[in-house]
């Protein structure tokens, strides 16, 4: 997995709360394997129309915001379905870090888990930071994952809390699987001892489990 | 119950708080084939295969007598056959009657048990949390994660309590009641909580009532939903197929009895509703929480005085093609959809089928069952006729139109009661503009042509 440290970059504000997950990548998509062409499945259906062709209103449209690296985004952005593919699109067009002032639950663990960096500020200064990236297009944000400071355009700076093991895994590009079978013992204990203390857990233990065709 | 159910789960502590929690039950669909290929290409193997259970439901179509699918979800299906079956997974596939919505299938084999941990790359996960068991969706890289340790990272979430008191009233069911409850605590309400339900009627609910609950979870932004598990639980499980038995049993009812908040237990949050004053309840935005009484208005956004909510009313309002002021009853539909893992089991079907009976569909509507053997079940009721003699047409298990993911989509523009979770906009294809609501309520959509209060059809 790809760290994360510090970034500046172009941010784009998203205003509408409750943006949801079929909104980030609409479903038709998600059978595509992963790869480059996600870039263009992000916000497919409310960025470009029927025809393909872009709509010219929609923020990631308009030539000071194209090349954003950061959104900043209302409550509840990436709610509802659990699709990762949402932060697969994200990141196939180069967005490293989405700042809310709350994000689905399962969208920011998978946010974490493929190297960009949720950020959840309270609701007015992220409605300020909104603001002030409407007020200059094209605009950028400083985000430092090691202090873990948010500079808006105007100099001022944000702390934000994020929990330490997420810190931990963003700043290290640290491979989950790779950390977990490191715990191989302690797996292989808890393993056993469910089967003295909890033996109905496991299905078919005794040879009763139904055959599978 | 969290807590209990969390603390017997901890493999190891991790930092900043997080524990290595195991995972009893891993449940796969087409999704996962993302995360079986990426295991395979890294040569890793699936860590308990007997905890792990596959089926398909998210990309076969439904149509009965058609193949289950196209070129490009076809080499899907395949793929999921062949990696499940070099990997040791029991798998419920194409042309067993045990398919289904993942959902529907595992608490209805019995593989989904209280004081248990479930996950699955899906977010209604939070389903199986109506027999008192944790259970969450995942992303695609936690999926790998669990295939290859059974086991996952997690910080423990928040607790809320969710009490309903009272009884329903005539013509309002567990779907009316999630419905109310996500209205009153918004989509974004129970974010980093998981949601005990309890009160009376609460546990007046059916398991299959129950299920419609947690199930939608989800929508009020809760990763899980639970309800303790009682007799009701019991009563249900006993005798599944690869639900404990004998000796098995008996220690696990003992386990399982114990489960139950203790009295006095302190939540994080508590929200009380009264049952009685939940009406049979429709959607009319586009997130589920846009939730009013059938008897209610299309609101109007001039009235809302944050700017932000009242600007995504006005989005939601123009999307849907709707008037503020307009009485709810008077917005006709151009299609019904009855199914998915909210409400796709056998009572919910017989619930549409008690509106549906003697009467004629006027828009097209679907009924898809949540699995084969609901299906089975159906047809040996005469459910199926009931349906096909209305006008509807009775359809092969899966997801289907809740959201489109197999080509299954309503038309732009479309206006759908759909008995679903999501009224996302182009949930159910682009443009479709989706009415959330209960069986019984999309069945009396289907026969009148319009949102309708059920109570009135007699
Ligand atoms: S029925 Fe709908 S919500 Fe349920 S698992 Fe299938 S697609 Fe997801």
């Amino acid at each position: 997995m790809r760290a994360f440290t510090r970034l500046t970059a172009v941010a784009a504000p998203i205003d509408l709360p409750n943006v949801d997950t079929d909104r980030i990548i609409p479903a038709r998509f998600l059978r595509k394997p992963r790869s480059d062409e996600y870039a263009r499945f992000l916000f497919h259906d409310v960025r470009f129309d029927a025809r393909g062709a872009e709509r010219p209103d929609f923020v990631l449209n308009r030539p000071a915001y194209r090349d954003a690296q950061i959104l900043v985004t209302a409550e509840n952005f990436g709610c509802g379905s659990s699709r990762e593919m949402a932060v697969w699109a994200l990141d196939a067009y180069g967005i490293r870090c989405v700042i809310a002032p709350s994000l689905g639950d399962i969208f920011r663990q998978n946010c974490v888990k493929n190297g960009l960096l949720p950020v959840i500020l309270p609701a007015g200064e992220a409605a300020g930071l909104r603001r002030q990236l409407h007020e200059c297009p094209g605009a950028t944000i400083a985000v430092d994952l090691e202090s873990r400071t948010v500079t808006g355009p105007d100099g001022r700076a944000y702390r934000f809390e994020i929990d330490p093991f997420a810190r931990q895994m963003l700043l290290a590009g640290q491979d989950e699987i790779a950390l977990t079978l490191g715990y191989e013992r302690e797996l292989r204990a808890f393993e056993e001892r469910l089967e003295q203390e909890l033996p109905w857990v496991v299905p078919g233990v005794g040879g009763r489990q139904p055959a599978t065709s | 119950m969290l807590e209990k159910i969390w603390a017997r789960h901890v493999v190891a502590e991790g930092p900043g708080g997080h524990v290595l929690l195991f995972v009893d039950r891993h449940l796969v669909h087409e999704g996962g084939t993302h995360a079986l290929a990426r295991l395979a290409r890294a040569g890793r193997r699936v860590r308990r295969p007997d905890l792990t259970f596959a089926t398909a439901d998210h990309y076969v179509l439904t149509t009965p007598g058609a193949p289950a699918g196209d070129a490009e979800t076809g080499g899907m299906l395949e793929t999921l056959a062949r990696e499940t079956a070099a990997q040791g997974i029991a798998y419920f596939g194409v042309g067993d009657s045990r398919r289904g919505i993942v959902h529907v299938m595992a608490p209805e084999q019995g593989l989904t048990l209280p004081g248990t941990i479930v996950v699955c790359g899906d977010s209604h996960t939070a389903t199986h949390g109506a027999f008192g068991c944790l259970a969450f969706g995942i992303g695609s890289t936690e999926v790998e994660h669990v295939l290859a340790t059974q086991a996952l990272w997690q910080r423990r979430p928040g607790a809320m309590r969710v009490t309903v008191d009272g009884r329903l009233g005539p013509g309002v069911t567990a779907k009316d009641l999630i419905l109310a409850v996500i209205a009153r605590i918004g989509a974004g309400g129970g974010t980093g909580h998981v949601i005990e339900y309890a009160g009376s009627a609460i546990r007046a609910l059916t398991m299959e009532e129950r299920m419609t609950v947690c199930n939608m979870s989800i929508e009020a932004g809760a990763r899980a939903g639970m309800i303790a598990p009682d007799e009701t639980t019991f009563a249900y499980l006993e005798g599944r197929p690869f639900a404990p038995r004998g000796e098995r049993w008996q220690q696990a009812l003992a386990s399982w009895r114990a489960l139950p908040t203790d009295p006095g237990a302190v939540f994080d949050r508590e929200v009380a509703l009264e049952a009685a004053e939940i009406a049979p309840t429709v959607t009319w935005g586009t997130s589920p929480e846009d939730a009013l009484p059938i008897t209610a208005r299309v609101p109007d956004p001039a009235r809302i005085g944050d700017p932000a909510r009242r600007q995504a009313a006005e989005r939601a309002l123009a999307y849907m093609g709707l008037e503020p002021g307009l009485p709810l009853t008077a917005v006709t539909v151009d299609r019904v959809f009855i199914g998915s893992c909210t409400n796709s089991r056998l009572d919910d079907l017989r619930a549409a089928a008690r509106v549906v009976r003697g009467r004629r569909a006027v828009v097209p509507a679907w009924v898809v069952p949540g699995s084969g053997l609901v299906k089975q079940a159906a047809e040996a009721e005469g459910l199926d006729r009931i349906f096909i003699e209305a006008g509807f047409e009775w359809r092969e298990a899966g997801c289907s139109m809740c959201v489109g993911m197999n080509g299954e989509v309503a038309r732009p523009g479309e206006r759908v009661a759909s008995t679903s979770n999501r009224n996302f906009e182009g949930r159910q294809g682009p443009g479709a503009r989706t009415h959330l609501m209960s069986p019984a309520m999309a069945a009396a959509a289907a026969v009148t042509g319009r949102l309708t209060d059920v109570r009135t059809l007699g």
